[in-house]
């Protein structure tokens, strides 16, 4: 018989360990399944993790990884302050897109105008759609307790609506011959994200990222916030006793993880989308959920996990046009990982035991 | 006795727990028709032993007599069969569901609602515990609650009734009710197996005890001819320290509560009703009551964690009703509450962040809102050392620490905050006696120091002993508090039975 004790602490080595075991035999069973589909699996495994950054063809990919991640991470940063609380905000796909249009909006308003404000603007008015779409499963669970993960959730489609109705719309571009979609922001300058270094994939919305992570890492390990944040998700009535207002938190919480998503989309539609249009959004507002989970909730995690993540991204197309394999397989090979991480968790919280059943 | 075989003979019982030898070679024995008391602190191993009994423990060693022949329960199934029956400290009944249907859940074999409900009628009735049948649990008090369980047993006709702390939840006069019928069970020849650490109690209705300590039985005896203070030194293994203090006179008005009601956050639990007292500087006072009848309730009210009209707690002149915890503990009022993991502390998060969590404002551990780590440190190591908290240091998680160590800690936190007003509730649940003599007597202190000291406890002997003041909640109201010198175990019970008129002085 094989048994779970739980362990008195947490352990801190398995906590760091589990997610390279996690990898490590996410590659395996992934292997076994690219196998059983009659690939090469030792191939596939390198088209996947190795050729994207040291491969022959590195100096495309290098830079997709960087503009892929970036949007994750940003996302996840912020979905993870509330999911520590035990405040899930599912929709941040949503918040995603209305920062995207409320941004772009602002942008093309003043389009052909050429002035150093007009880029400030736009990611203001990103942040302000992401926070004020937020803001609505905020403030229904305040004031009627509904349940944010649903009307979260649900708002997310009511946003890809708007966005379709936008891009067919109000934000249609005038002079696209009547083709769905805004002007493309590289014929706006004054209000594109450009590559900062060439190359790189660097832009702003990278820098943004890295800024976040730092935020976060300092408000969750240092601020009187973050420790609420992380009691309130530990013990909701400690926190309560300790003077948290739960009302203010998950105001907090959906805000700032509002925000940080429409910040994503506006660099997003500015940059690497070029433009709104109808399949503006490609997941990566539920994607990041999986990405904030995989890095522990803990800022330099989601780093980490949001560059993995980014990577099985490219490498997945890349084994799909070079290995043929399909799309189907990719997914499972990505779900596998979450699969293996949280399996893996339980290490961190229990230890095995083998031999005799104990009944208690 | 001579010449009956054992109803349930023990022999060599032992089961070892990674780290802990739980039960240690227990042997003794069970007569027909006897009240046999098993006497033992917390974690003396007697719950691991009655589990064994009742087979939902495998023992590591040692063997069992029913009757005369070997008895191995694998279930508590297996047990009841036997003619074993138990009932828990910690009810296992539905709220949502009526007393019958509670019953029959716990049947192998339930008749019909009818002619079940009318057994129970008769049982009930003929042992002396009046019951409903078709009440919802959710609306009986404690006490009704145990009268579920023990008749649900009855009715398997057990010939060995095993009952862990039955009087905890209950009034003096529950109590004597409840005794009554055991004795009644007794006559007819049911032999109990008696879990307490309620001393007089078992003076007054075991014939044999049997005392352990550390998972071994070291001693014997028949309680009536003992006192309870050599009872109590037998199981503790040690003379006890008697907390010490002073008379003197009483100090004016810390806290002054009136007419606070305030909506319980739970479904089942009880609000509070024009809740009126005062609490001196210098006194402690203590609120008594069977568990339930607004002890969270009250603690939460004044603690801020449930708000309630800004002038029905006045702190001098400051009212403090709509104020927020934290504006609460800068003003000087602290509160201890009664469940500590979850509630007084975060079980995964360290000592040192525990600190924090209410030591934020009165120890100044942030400043511009980012906290000063190393000041919380110290002041977790500070709590640690003074109050013994037994830990390898402040850096481990809360939930690492045994019960009576937390509790320490926890109480430790709001003294060293020199809180002006103090509340705690259930300050030594599941505290060894020696950790709890020791909170008790820092309680003191503090009180000596002129601080105002709330304790809410079910512990009456506690009360009666720490308390200058005695109050009693009954179904979220408070009787007006009495002088504890000179008041009768009969005017306990009637206080915490809800005679609220009884001619109060306060």
């Amino acid at each position: 018989m094989i048994s779970l004790i739980q362990r008195p602490e947490p352990s801190r080595a398995w906590s760091l360990a589990t997610p390279l075991l996690a990898v490590l035999v996410t590659m395996i069973a992934g292997g076994i399944m690219f196998a059983a589909l009659g690939k090469n699996p030792v191939e596939a495994i390198k088209v996947i993790f190795y050729d994207p950054i040291l491969g022959e063809f590195a100096f495309y990919y290098r830079g997709q990884l960087l503009v892929k991640a970036a949007p994750l991470i940003l996302i996840a940063i912020g979905l993870s302050l509330g999911f520590r609380a035990g405040i899930w905000n599912i929709g941040a796909e949503g918040q995603y897109i209305i920062g995207a249009v409320v941004g772009a909006g602002l942008g093309l308003a003043f389009f052909p105008l050429d002035a150093w404000w007009i880029y400030p603007l736009m990611v203001f008015g990103g942040a302000l759609g992401g926070f004020l779409w937020a803001m609505i499963p905020g403030v229904l669970r305040v004031a009627f307790n509904t349940n944010e993960i649903l009307v979260s959730l649900l708002l997310v489609y009511v946003a890809e609506n708007i966005l379709a109705s936008m891009s067919t719309g109000l934000l249609q571009n005038p002079d696209g011959q009547g083709f769905p979609g805004s002007r493309n922001f590289r014929d706006f300058p004054a209000a594109y994200n450009p590559e900062l270094i060439a190359g790189t994939g660097m832009h702003w919305g990278v820098v943004a990222a890295f800024i976040a992570v730092i935020f976060a890492y300092i408000v969750l390990a240092r601020h009187i916030l973050g420790f609420q944040i992380r009691l309130t998700g530990e013990a909701p009535r400690a926190a309560r006793f300790a003077g948290v207002n739960p009302t203010r938190l998950v105001l907090l919480c959906f805000g700032i993880s509002g925000a940080l998503a429409g910040m994503a989309g506006l660099f997003e539609v500015s940059g690497p989308a070029g433009q709104i249009s109808i399949d503006f959004n490609v997941g990566y507002g539920f994607t990041a959920i999986i990405v904030a989970f995989l890095g522990r909730l803990h800022p330099i995690g989601i780093l980490l996990a949001g560059l993995l993540m980014a990577l099985t991204y490219i490498g997945g197309e890349a084994a799909q046009a070079q290995l043929g394999l399909p799309a189907a397989a990719i997914q499972a090979f990505q779900g596998m990982l979450l699969f293996f991480l949280l399996a893996g968790d339980v290490l961190t919280n229990y230890r095995i035991r083998f031999g005799r059943a104990e009944a208690a | 006795m001579t010449g009956t075989i054992p109803l349930l003979k023990i022999d060599g019982l032992t089961k070892a727990y990674p780290g802990v030898v739980a039960n240690d070679d227990v042997s003794f024995q069970i007569m027909p028709g006897e009240v046999h008391a098993l006497l033992g602190e917390n974690g003396a191993g007697k719950s691991t032993l009655v589990k064994m009994l009742y087979g939902l423990v495998k023992p590591d060693a040692g063997a069992l007599t029913y009757n005369g022949a070997a008895y191995a329960p694998t279930s508590p199934h297996a047990a009841r069969e036997t003619g074993i029956a138990m009932v828990f400290q910690h009810f296992s009944l539905f709220d949502a569901l009526d007393v019958a249907e509670n019953v029959a859940l716990g049947m192998e074999n339930p008749p019909p609602q009818r002619e079940l409900a009318k057994r129970i009628k008769d049982v009930s009735e003929a042992y002396g515990l009046p019951l409903d049948p078709g009440r919802l649990v959710g609306d009986l008090s404690a006490g009704e609650r145990q009268r579920v369980e023990i008749v649900r047993c009855l009715l398997q006709d057990p010939k060995l009734l095993i009952m862990d702390e039955p009087t905890s939840v209950l009034t003096p006069q529950e109590v004597e009710i409840l005794f009554a019928t055991l004795r009644k069970l007794q006559s007819e020849g049911t032999a109990i197996l008696y879990i307490s650490h309620k001393l007089e109690e078992i003076r007054s209705l075991c014939d044999a005890a049997t005392i352990l300590r550390l998972g071994k039985v070291v001693g014997r005896c028949d309680p009536r001819e003992k006192s309870a203070r050599e009872l109590a030194e037998m199981m503790v293994g040690m003379s006890l320290h008697t907390p010490s203090r002073e008379a003197k006179p009483k100090g004016p008005v810390a806290l002054s509560i009136k007419g606070l009601s305030a909506k319980s956050a739970s479904q089942f639990g009880t609000s509070l009703k024009d809740v009126a007292l005062d609490v001196h500087e210098g006194e402690v006072l203590g609120i008594g009551g069977v568990a339930g009848n607004g002890q969270d309730e009250l603690l939460m009210a004044l603690s801020g964690e449930i708000g309630s009209a800004p002038d029905a707690i006045v702190m001098g002149d400051t009212p403090l009703g709509a104020m927020r915890p934290n504006e609460r503990r800068a003003l000087g009022l602290l509160a201890a509450p009664e469940e500590r993991l979850g509630h007084a502390a975060a079980p995964n998060m360290s000592l040192t962040e525990n600190a924090v969590l209410t030591g934020r404002v009165r120890k100044s551990l942030t400043s511009n809102g980012f906290i000063n780590w190393g000041a919380a440190r110290t002041f977790a190591e500070d709590v640690i050392g003074r109050f013994d908290v037994r830990t390898p240091g402040p850096t481990h998680a809360a939930r690492s620490l045994s019960g009576g160590n937390l509790q320490k800690f926890v109480v430790g936190r709001e003294i060293l905050q020199s809180p002006k007003i103090l509340i705690v509730n259930q300050p030594t649940w599941g505290v060894d006696a020696s950790a709890a003599a020791s909170i008790r007597q820092a309680l003191l202190d503090l009180a000596a120091e002129g601080a105002a000291v709330v304790v809410i406890s079910q512990d009456l002997d506690e009360l009666m002993e720490i308390s200058d003041r005695f109050a009693a909640l009954n179904e979220g109201r408070l009787t007006p508090p009495r002088d504890t010198q000179g008041l009768t175990v009969d005017e306990i019970g009637l206080m915490m039975g809800g005679a609220h008129d009884l001619g109060a002085v306060a």
